[in-house]
Parts: structure tokens; C-alpha cells; sequence
């Protein structure tokens, strides 16, 4: 049991901390610019394709630096030439906007790459076991992800808290007029955030790529859980999506460690049901089955009833 | 005389709308063009049902495939039920028995998803589209888990004679039941509720100080498209006789969405223009290229940059043109830019079937290339390239032409 | 008995108190101005009246029923109409359709789908009634968003009077009009507030002391002062709070 729990909270944090590298990037754009960008997953994608191209070539380590900043280009020039655009039709545009591009680079991704799985896989020096519990390994590589993602959230903070950009950045997110006034290029800082969150997708994407398998469906799976973290969270809280994202990530990996299901709670009251009825599939259910949809019985469940998220600011 | 004058003015557009529904199979009567009638007819249903929400309405949704979908499944099962017997009615009644459960769904759904509108709306959407997208894989005796539900259309009292076993008959009711839904859906927007419905999509909280409570009008007009997705559903069980969780997934709320987009959401008719649209991109162009989809994103986003109102709306632009009687002096001027812009587009294409063609020769528009022949993609370039610079030229002269044409008339230089 | 009255009404944004304890009077048929100072509150208050914001404490009654903390549709609804400062209207419908949908429940529409606005003689007529009135009749089917500001808050003006309600109230309906149009839609508020009760807001004092039977003085969320014009004139609190600029102007 208890190897179970720990095995479950490890494999939550993983996956809880890489969800939050995609959903910082989000919330930073959003609070900037006021536009949930549905297309984050999608560069997320991009650094694991691009990062797997690199490391036919390069090796790993490379992919690893380069693929990110390739992806956050390719977010500065679509904010420089597609969302400025937009931006003037209004956030209902912007959301289309980037739910087209999401679709555009799903199908770009199978037109460059084609459609099957990438075995794009993680370096040899890391493939070792970390350490071994209850006769169970982890595996140093994710020990990696959790010591990269803590890592960049680290001197994330310390830009974002310590450094002059940093304190731009703050103030154009609640004044930017100001921040204009004051003689600072808000386009440009923009475009920046823009940048620099779809390269923090696209860090994700590389150290997700080898355990996550690299295909075209990769930011589907991802993008729509990213989305239900920073709506959870609250709309533009950072700290919000730093909870929901482990919260989604242990969740998750606790549904699908777990073998309970309907049946046991239903004893629990005493209560059982004739397995020939209409409704049989509904007693039969098991925690893991369902595990996928509990993020998004979530979504609706905070939006109904705390539309602002955990941490989100008062209604407007 | 001038009674018959008023009666063409006033519903000439509807009788030419049906006529065209009901001669279509005139034109091409070939099995697949039948069932791209079909199609059509369904994809307008939706699509304009999906205006509903979002041009109407101004709910941007994610996830309308749901109420599609619903109406879809519960059309299969009532096909199942009128086979044994549990049921005794004609298979024509099972667009209008969807819409009713597309309406249910609607009313339980709506009642807290349409409290807000933007950003809000738009995730309830989404979550609740995704929800039951999901749960459907799991309650596996309504849904049919991956493989769906399929049922037989043949069974049950005919109608006069007519027993609906052939997708030539099917096409005929659906494009009644087509031109019905198209015409109480107009009819909605001359309502109280529709008037109001785009208030509150243009100023919710204006809306509330004259007497409207902007949720109960959202709510109004989400259950109204609900009700019409359920027929568009009812129309695609009767039409496939199966449907599956694909039918009321993202992937289909997401290509609805794009279909009213693109054909125009500030326009009645342009859900249908972009229904028609997508669906011959759909079954035709596919069956060209399977890049049919990578092309449709771009088109949709080039839509969305360059004509945020749709294709509807680029027609509509010349209205003003139109009346001022200057439409003519654009004639030239669209000419010179477009031609090169037709190159630049063909050059484009085929510049990515060559990237994207395995085959020792690409067959396109009657010419057979060779991806393998350097001199070959250099004069591609070259052509592209040219037909580009071509665009830049001559755009400052279609841009004059265009603000000469609507200038207001008495105004000077 | 007053048709408007409030009692010792608060509103807090956080910690911050804007509106301190107003209680008012308004009688029925009666033409009130309430003047102030920037950020006094003066917005504030018509939006703890109308329904926009709740309050904090204190009841505002209507008719002699308390509608504090109702919803703005419930209240208008009751009868009492607002314009707002900054101009609101329904900026991609023609103008025609902003007027005739201000008319909808008034008229006993509701949320019917099963009217066909079209075929509703009477109340199309009452709609170009209003469009006329307020000058607008030419730009019927204009896009309400494309029209100019004078004209954008005539059509406010309209929006607001269309449906008839007996309580008025306006907030700065002639800001940033030039000297005529000014003029113009003072006329205007005149003519079609006759018999109806009317609150406005409004800096231009000589409009105020035009209009206005009463005025009420608020400075810093309080009222200091509400009576005839000319006592207010002569009102020494009022001079230095307010006035005073404008009254070594005059
Ligand atoms: N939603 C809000 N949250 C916080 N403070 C607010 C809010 N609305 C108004 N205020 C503050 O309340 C004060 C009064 O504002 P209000 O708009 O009522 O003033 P006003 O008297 O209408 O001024 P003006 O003549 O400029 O229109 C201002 O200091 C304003 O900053
Ligand atoms: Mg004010």
C-alpha cells in the first residue's frame, strides 16, 4: 500500500510540475494580454518534434537548449504578425485565432513529420534508476524533469520578482498605459512574454517528449488539461496554477494507482445493485476508468460554482 | 398583380432557397453526389445552429457537438426502437425527436453554463464537451463505447408509399427538414428573444437596464440551438444510420465552429456558405490530397486575419460599392491582383505536394513533376516567388480602387 | 410620498468608503439635480439606484418598495430608467434595433420567440416615434457603433426614455457636446421628461439651474446639502466645497 502512495505521489509531482511549466507560460500571457492562448499545447509539440529532429543530430543536450528557443521565435513572430492583428477584433477572435493555429500546427506537425510516434527517446546517461523502493525503480530521468522544472521555476521567479524586466513585466500586466507612458515599448514586451512562455511550453515539450511518447495527438491530450489548470487555478494567478497543477497531477496518477471503483463505495453503504440493469455501466465504474475525465468534472464544477478559480481575483 | 410583386419580394429568396434544395439532385444525380447533398444538408443545419450561439448570441462554444451528438444517439436508438416495434411512427420523425433531446440537454446544460458569456462560457464549453465526449467511452450501453451504434432506417410505417431505404429519398426529407430548421431559425432572430439575444451579445449589461436579464436571454437562444443541433443530429442518424463519439467530440465542435467562421457569423447566410463550403472540401478536395485538412487551417486562419466576417461578410463589403453603382471600376483592379494571387496560391500548393508526395512523379493540374528534379523546384520558385511580388505591386492599386468605390458620393478628389 | 428615496445609504469598495450615509428624497414628478465634485460619487450612487452594484447598508425604496441589491432588470422593470455616463449602447444593431428593444418589455414582449417583431405595428411606430424625437430618424439603420458621439448619446438618451419609464435618471447626458447640441438635447430632456420624474447629473450649472426644481450637493459620498436652486446658489458650504470657482465665473 504504502508503495503505492509514494510511487503515486512521485509519478503526480512529474507529471504535476510539467503541467505547470505549460500552464505558467499560459497564465503569464493571459494576465498580460487577456487571451487564453488555445494553441500552448501546440508549441509545447513543437519543442518535443523540434527537440527530437536536433537529437538525431546533436544528441539530447542540444535539443534540449536549442528546441525552446526555436519555439519561443516561432511564438514572438505568430504574437508579432497574427494575434497584433487580431487583437483589435476582440478576445473572441483571439480565442478563435488561436484555436486555428492549435489545429494548423497539428496538421503542420503530421505534414513535416508524418503521422506515426517519434522514438525520441531520453539520453543514456540518464537511463539508470535513481533509486529503487519496494523492489519498484524510478527512473533518474524523472528525477531530471522534476530537477529541470523546479529549476526553471526558480529563476522565473527571480526575474519575474527580482530583476528590472521583471518588474516591467508586473507593472504591464495591471497598468500597461502607464507603462507605455513611461516611455517602455509594451508591444515589444508583449511580444517577449509571448516568446518567452511558448519556450517554456517548449521546454516541457522536450523533457515530456521521451516519457510521453512524441505524436501528432501529443497536444491534444495535454492542451485541454492545461487549460482546466489555469481556469482551476484562476484565470492569471500563477500561484493558482502552481496548485491546480499538482493538483490535476496527483489526482490523476492517484485515480489511475488506485483500483477502487463504484462497487466498493456502493458497499460502503451497504448498498448493491442487480448487474443486469440499465444503469449497470454506472455501478461497474472503477477510479481509473473514469481518472480522465475527473480534470474536466472539475472545470465545470469550479466554474459553476467559483467562477474565478482557487486563486482568481474578484469578478469583474 | 401587386400582390404576387410583394409575395416575390417578400419570400422569392425562400421559394428560390427551396427550389435549389429540391433540384439539386437534377444537377448530379451520381450516388456520391447524393450523399455529399446530404452531408450539406446536415452541416447547414448545425452550422446555422451554431450561429445561434455565436453570431446571434455571442457564446463563443467549444463544445456544440454535444447537443449534435445527443440528438444523433437518441435518433439511432429511436431507429432501434421503431425496428422492434417498441415505437410505431415513420423514420422521418427522427430529426425531430433528436432536436427534442438536443433541447433537453440543452435545458439542463444551459441552466448554469450560460451565466456568463466570453471567456467563461467558452470553458464551460469545452469542459462539458470533453466531459461527456469521455463519459461516453464509458457508459457503454447508451454510447456503444468506441464503436458506436448503428440501426436500420427501413423499419416502421411508410410514409405514403415512400419507405426511405434510399439516400436519394433521405436527401429529399432532409432538405425539407433543412428548409424547415432554416426557416424557424431566421424566424427566431425576428423575435423578441433573437433582438434580444444580440443585445446582450453587443452590451449584456446595457441589456439588463431595459428590463432583460441577459442570462435568461442566453439561455433562450443556447436551448433554441441546442433544439436545432439535436434535428442536425436526428438528420445524420437517419442518413448513416450509425453514429459514434466522434459525432460529439471536440473534433466536431471544432470544425462547426469553423464552418460558421469562415462562411461568416454576422450573416444569416453565412453558416450556410461555410457548411457548403467545408463540406465539399470535405468529400471532394480529400479525395485529392490528404492534406485536405492542412489546407483548411489555413484557410481558416487567413480567414480569421483578413476576413474576420467571414466570406459572407467579404460579399457583403460590396454593398456600399454596389449601391453608389462603382462595383464595375473594381472589376479591373481585382483582376490584376487576383491573377497573380491565383498563381502565388497554385504555385503554394503545389510547392507543398511535392514537399509532401513519396511517389517517384507528382500528377497535379494535368502536369506530372519530378520532387526529385532540382530545376523543377527552382522554376516553381521562381514562379511563386514572382506571382508574390506581383501581389505586393498591384495591392496599392486595388486598395486605391476599393476607397475610390466607396467614397461617399459628392466628396471631392 | 417620495417615489425615490434613499436612507442612509453606504458603499465600500475594499476599505475604501465611497458613498457615506446618503439619504435623499425625490418626489414624484419632481426635476432633481445632484452636482459634485470629481470622484464624489456621483456615478456611484445612480448605480446603487439602478442595480449595478449592491450596496453596503441602507435601503433605497421605489414606490415605496425597497429594490437595494435587486437586479438592474428587476428594477428597471419597476419603472426607473438610467443613461449612463460613458456612452452604452448596443453598438452593432441599427439604431432602430436599440430603440425598439429598449421598448420590448415595456410593451409586454418578455422573452417571447413567438412574436414576430416585424408584424408589431404599434410598437415599430412607437420606435420611429422615438427615433424622431431624438433626431435620429435618418440614421435609422446605421450601425448605432458608427454613429457620431453627439448623435451616440442622443441615441443613450433615447435608450433610455423609449420605454417609458416615470423615474429618470441621467448621468452627464450632455458632456462633451458642443454649445448647441448642448442646447439641443437640454430641450430634448425637457420636453420628454414632462410629467416625469427626473434625477440628472450634470457639471454645466447653468443647465443645472435651468432645469433642476431641487438640487442635492454631494461631496465625498455625502450629501451636504438639498434644496431649491436658489438657496443652494446662496449655500456657503456648497460655494467653497463646489461652487466657488464656477460662481466668481458666472
Ligand atoms: N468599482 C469600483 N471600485 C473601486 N473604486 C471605485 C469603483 N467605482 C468607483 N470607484 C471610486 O469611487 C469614487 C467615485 O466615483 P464616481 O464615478 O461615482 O464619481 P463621480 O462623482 O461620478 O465623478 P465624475 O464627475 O468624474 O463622473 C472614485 O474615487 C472612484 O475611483
Ligand atoms: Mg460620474
Amino acid at each position: 500500500m504504502l508503495d503505492v502512495l509514494i510511487f503515486a505521489t512521485l509519478n503526480g509531482l512529474v507529471t504535476g510540475l510539467l503541467l505547470f511549466m505549460l500552464a505558467s507560460g499560459l497564465t503569464l500571457i493571459f494576465s498580460m494580454m487577456g487571451v487564453l492562448n488555445f494553441a500552448h499545447a501546440s508549441f509545447y509539440m513543437l519543442g518535443a518534434y523540434f527537440a527530437y529532429s536536433l537529437s538525431l543530430y546533436f544528441g539530447f543536450w542540444t535539443g534540449l537548449i536549442f528546441a525552446p528557443l526555436i519555439v519561443g521565435v516561432l511564438g514572438a513572430l505568430v504574437e508579432r504578425y497574427g494575434l497584433r492583428r487580431v487583437h483589435q477584433a476582440g478576445h473572441v477572435a483571439e480565442l478563435v485565432f488561436t484555436f486555428g493555429l492549435a489545429f494548423l500546427i497539428e496538421e503542420a506537425v503530421q505534414f513535416f513529420w508524418g503521422r506515426d510516434t517519434k522514438s525520441y527517446q531520453s539520453p543514456d546517461v540518464l537511463n539508470f534508476a535513481l533509486f529503487t523502493l519496494f523492489g519498484q525503480e524510478f527512473s533518474a530521468y524523472r528525477g531530471f524533469m522534476i530537477a529541470i522544472s523546479v529549476g526553471i521555476f526558480i529563476g522565473l521567479y527571480y526575474v519575474l520578482t527580482r530583476s528590472r524586466v521583471g518588474i516591467i513585466i508586473q507593472a504591464a500586466i495591471t497598468h500597461p498605459n502607464t507603462v507605455a507612458n513611461l516611455g517602455h515599448n509594451v508591444p515589444l514586451i508583449f511580444m517577449g512574454v509571448f516568446g518567452v512562455g511558448t519556450a517554456l511550453a517548449g521546454v516541457a515539450g522536450v523533457i515530456a517528449g521521451p516519457v510521453l511518447t512524441t505524436f501528432p495527438g501529443m497536444a491534444t491530450v495535454l492542451g485541454s488539461i492545461v487549460f482546466v489548470i489555469v481556469v482551476i487555478g484562476g484565470l492569471g494567478s500563477l500561484a493558482g496554477a502552481f496548485i491546480a497543477s499538482l493538483l490535476i497531477g496527483l489526482l490523476q496518477s492517484f485515480a489511475i494507482a488506485s483500483d477502487v471503483g463504484m462497487e466498493d463505495l456502493l458497499d460502503l453503504f451497504g448498498i448493491s445493485f442487480p448487474y443486469d440493469h440499465a444503469l449497470a455501466d454506472l455501478w461497474g465504474l472503477t477510479l481509473p476508468q473514469v481518472a480522465p475525465i475527473l480534470p474536466f468534472l472539475l472545470l465545470v464544477l469550479v466554474l459553476i460554482f467559483r467562477p474565478t478559480g482557487l486563486m482568481g481575483k474578484r469578478e469583474e | 398583380m401587386v400582390i404576387l410583386q410583394t409575395l416575390v419580394k417578400k419570400f422569392g429568396i425562400w421559394v428560390a432557397y427551396l427550389a435549389v434544395l429540391l433540384l439539386l439532385p437534377q444537377l448530379f444525380d451520381s450516388i456520391l453526389a447524393i450523399s455529399i447533398y446530404n452531408q450539406m444538408a446536415i452541416a447547414i443545419v448545425f452550422a446555422l445552429s451554431y450561429n445561434m450561439l455565436l453570431g446571434q448570441g455571442g457564446m463563443l462554444s467549444f463544445g456544440h457537438a454535444v447537443y449534435f451528438g445527443m440528438g444523433g444517439f437518441l435518433g439511432v436508438h429511436t431507429l432501434l426502437m421503431i425496428e422492434n416495434e417498441s415505437v410505431y411512427f415513420s423514420v422521418m420523425w427522427v430529426p425531430f425527436i433528436g432536436g427534442l433531446f438536443g433541447l433537453l440537454c440543452a435545458l439542463f446544460i444551459g441552466s448554469f453554463s450560460t451565466r456568463k458569456a466570453g471567456t467563461v462560457f467558452a470553458m464551460i464549453s469545452l469542459g462539458i464537451g470533453e466531459l461527456i465526449a469521455a463519459s461516453s467511452l464509458i457508459f457503454v450501453d447508451f454510447f456503444g463505447g468506441e464503436a458506436g451504434i448503428s440501426g436500420d432506417r427501413t423499419f416502421g410505417p411508410t410514409f405514403f408509399g415512400v419507405d426511405f431505404a434510399q439516400n436519394i429519398q433521405i436527401y429529399y426529407l432532409a432538405a425539407i427538414w433543412t428548409f424547415i430548421a432554416t426557416i424557424f431559425m431566421y424566424l427566431f432572430t425576428q423575435t423578441p428573444a433573437g433582438r434580444m439575444a444580440n443585445a446582450v451579445r453587443d452590451n449584456p449589461i446595457r441589456a439588463e437596464f431595459i428590463g432583460y436579464s441577459a442570462r435568461r436571454v442566453r439561455f433562450i437562444s443556447f436551448c433554441a440551438a441546442g433544439l436545432f443541433a439535436g434535428v442536425a443530429g436526428g438528420l445524420f442518424a437517419l442518413n448513416y444510420e450509425f453514429i459514434t463519439e466522434e459525432n460529439l467530440n471536440a473534433a466536431t465542435s471544432g470544425r462547426v465552429l469553423l464552418m460558421a467562421y469562415i462562411g461568416g457569423l454576422g450573416y444569416f447566410i453565412g453558416p450556410i456558405i461555410g457548411a457548403v463550403l467545408l463540406t465539399l472540401m470535405n468529400t471532394l478536395l480529400s479525395t485529392y490530397t490528404d492534406l485536405w485538412l492542412l489546407y483548411l487551417g489555413i484557410l481558416f486562419l487567413l480567414t480569421v486575419m483578413f476576413l474576420p466576417r467571414g466570406f459572407a461578410g467579404f460579399i457583403m463589403m460590396h454593398q456600399v460599392a454596389w449601391l453608389r453603382g462603382r462595383l464595375t471600376s473594381l472589376i479591373k483592379p481585382y483582376l490584376i491582383t487576383g491573377l497573380p494571387a491565383l498563381v502565388f496560391l497554385l504555385g503554394v500548393v503545389t510547392l507543398i505536394e511535392l514537399i509532401h508526395t513519396e511517389d517517384e512523379t507528382l500528377s497535379i493540374w494535368g502536369l506530372s513533376l519530378t520532387p526529385a528534379s532540382v530545376p523543377t523546384w527552382i522554376v516553381l520558385i521562381a514562379i511563386t516567388g514572382a506571382a508574390f511580388y506581383g501581389i505586393r505591386r498591384s495591392l496599392p492599386q486595388l486598395r486605391e480602387a476599393w476607397h475610390a468605390a466607396n467614397k461617399p458620393d459628392g466628396e471631392g478628389n | 410620498m417620495a417615489i425615490l428615496s434613499l436612507k442612509d445609504v453606504h458603499k465600500s469598495f475594499g476599505i475604501t468608503h465611497i458613498i457615506r450615509g446618503v439619504s435623499l428624497d425625490i418626489e414624484q414628478g419632481e426635476k432633481h439635480a445632484i452636482i459634485g465634485p470629481n470622484g464624489a460619487g456621483k456615478s456611484t450612487l445612480y448605480h446603487l439606484i439602478s442595480g449595478l452594484y449592491s450596496v453596503t447598508s441602507g435601503t433605497i425604496e421605489l414606490k415605496g418598495e425597497e429594490i437595494q441589491n435587486k437586479p438592474p432588470y428587476e428594477i428597471s422593470r419597476r419603472g426607473l430608467a438610467r443613461s449612463f455616463q460613458v456612452t452604452n449602447i448596443f453598438p452593432r444593431m441599427s439604431v432602430f434595433e436599440n430603440v425598439r428593444c429598449a421598448l420590448l418589455w415595456s410593451r409586454g414582449f418578455r422573452y417571447s420567440f413567438w412574436h414576430l417583431l416585424g408584424r408589431q405595428g404599434e410598437l415599430n411606430d412607437c420606435a420611429m416615434e422615438v427615433l424622431s424625437q431624438i433626431g435620429l430618424l435618418e440614421k435609422a439603420s446605421f450601425p448605432a457603433g458608427e454613429l457620431a458621439y453627439a448623435q451616440q448619446r442622443a441615441l443613450e438618451l433615447g435608450i433610455t426614455i423609449a420605454s417609458g419609464a416615470e423615474v429618470i435618471l441621467l448621468d452627464e447626458p450632455v458632456a462633451g457636446m458642443s454649445h448647441s447640441e448642448a442646447e439641443n438635447a437640454v430641450q430634448l430632456i425637457r420636453q420628454i421628461t414632462e410629467g416625469k420624474t427626473l434625477v440628472m447629473v450634470e457639471h454645466d450649472m447653468n443647465i443645472v439651474f435651468d432645469v433642476a426644481d431641487r438640487i442635492s450637493v454631494l461631496v465625498y459620498g455625502e450629501v451636504i446639502a438639498s434644496d431649491k436652486p436658489a438657496a443652494i446658489r446662496g449655500n456657503q458650504r456648497v460655494q467653497e466645497a463646489y461652487l466657488g470657482e464656477v460662481a466668481t465665473h458666472a
